[in-house]
């Protein structure tokens, strides 16, 4: 259905077929939070791998930068309808995550666990294979609070609410359990290519 | 959980029709939209809208509705005009009465109240984040529940106070509802306002006029407000899970 009289201002066609459907391109970059911006000092920061119920492995801040570092520059759309181009990250790869912990994906699927009590979940498979990490830096600089710092996962194929900020660690569950926005409305797996927004699309 | 989840019923595009137009101030006006099969809605909840040009192109937006859910068959959203918007100029410019567009919703499950959450609530919106604030405001009055709110309001000047005259008209006949304004262009009309932006002092200020602290907080507006007020509440010692925020813009 056309709507009258709208006509609408175009992406540049070199970049359309970046910007999956119902999504506009922002040069800013917008928030979606829950709630206030959590305030984590490095000092008290840690990131813990469990598998179910049980911790297997936990880094402190000192030991995350050790871990090998890894660039990525991606697209990143947001349920929220916008999407940004060429964005730069920095962090360690889940695969790097699992090497260092000695440990093999032990189950299909994995929680996020973040600061401020958020949860996303995410399929094992869309976090390995270097198709995620977790990010600390953006654009060469430290994550500030507000987009998720000290460290947020970085999932850049899924709707970006599944790249949680503020993350303290990745769980391992046997069934793919859904996460705060899952819990309220939201798609369980939000491909943007495929506009699953919300829970039925 | 899960599998309730992914059996969802997937909540279809529809057409709605303008009913009605409304200017709020200069720069905001409200579309009544009536669409032809009635969802209704949590008080707080935002309705996609989706626009298309003769040659296929689409765009989509999202949009806090503003009336009460108890507004029978219809929504009602505020548009602000923003001059380098690509759908807001549309909405201002060219929308008239009687026009169809297409929706979908409305949806969101967290920015949302009822009156089995209680209170007291204290509501923070900046400009038309106003709108879920409104929502909320007129469904608790529709539905009559002894809540206290208190509304910390901003705007650049008096004249952009969106909702201007309905919120004083509330606040002189309800009496556990308080209206607080804070104009960074203008000076203060009345004694509660202040003729400055929201800062630590003013939300102190504001959280005294209710007995005691809020069990729920709604702040809805752009990011840096959002990010300033939610940043003060936590310092002035309101536990971070009892905020809810809702960002828009860049």
């Amino acid at each position: 259905m056309a709507t009258r009289g709208f006509t609408g201002r175009r992406p540049a066609p070199e970049l359309a077929d970046r910007i999956p459907p119902g999504q506009s391109l922002t040069d800013g970059f917008p928030v979606l939070s829950a709630g206030p911006t959590p305030r984590v000092s490095l000092g008290d920061w840690s990131f813990t791998l469990k598998v179910g119920p049980r911790p297997v492995k936990r880094w402190t801040w000192a030991e995350f930068q050790a871990l090998p570092q890894t660039k990525m520059t991606r697209d990143i759309h947001c349920v929220t309808k916008w999407s940004k181009l060429n964005t730069a990250w920095t962090g360690v790869l889940i695969d790097d995550l699992l090497a260092e912990a000695g440990l093999e994906p032990p189950t299909p699927y994995a929680l996020a666990h973040s600061y401020d009590g958020y949860s996303t979940n995410v399929p094992v498979a869309d976090l390995v294979g270097g198709k995620a990490m977790i990010a600390t830096h953006y654009e060469g600089k430290p994550l500030t609070p507000e987009h998720g710092g000290p460290a947020r996962l970085l999932v850049p194929h899924l709707y970006f609410w599944k790249s949680a900020k503020w993350i303290n660690g990745l769980q391992f569950t046997d069934r793919d359990e859904a996460g705060f926005w899952e819990l309220r409305g939201y798609h369980i797996y939000g491909d943007p290519w495929r506009e699953q927004r919300f829970s039925g699309d | 959980m899960t599998d309730a989840i992914s059996q969802a019923l997937h909540v279809p595009w529809q057409e709605a029709t303008i009913e009605r137009i409304e200017r709020q101030t200069a720069r905001v006006k409200s579309f009544f939209l009536r669409p032809q099969s009635w969802r209704s809605f949590q008080a707080g909840q935002h309705l996609d809208v989706r626009l298309t040009a003769p040659d296929g192109y689409q765009v989509q937006r999202s949009y806090s509705v503003a009336s009460a859910p108890g507004l029978d068959g219809l929504y009602e959203l505020i548009v602000e005009r923003l001059e380098d918007g690509e759908i807001s100029p549309f909405f201002h410019d060219v929308a008239e009465i009687g026009d169809a567009i297409e929706i979908r919703g409305p949806f969101g499950g967290h920015f949302v109240w009822g009156p089995e959450d209680g209170g007291p609530l204290l509501l923070v919106g900046g400009g038309s984040g106003v709108a879920p604030l409104m929502s909320i405001l007129r469904h608790r009055a529709a539905v009559g529940v002894g809540v206290a709110v208190v509304l910390l309001q901003a705007a650049r000047t008096w004249d952009d106070v969106i909702y201007r005259e309905e919120l004083i008209a509330r606040d002189a006949t309800d009496a556990e509802f308080a209206l607080l304004l804070s104009l960074s262009r203008d000076t203060a009309r009345r004694p509660q306002d202040v003729g400055r932006r929201i800062d630590k002092p003013l939300l102190e200020a504001t959280l005294a006029r209710l007995a005691a602290a809020p069990r729920l907080t709604f702040v809805c507006g752009s990011k840096p407000f959002v990010e300033a007020v939610s940043g003060h509440l936590v310092d002035l010692g309101l536990s971070p899970k009892t905020i809810r925020t809702e960002r828009f813009g860049g």
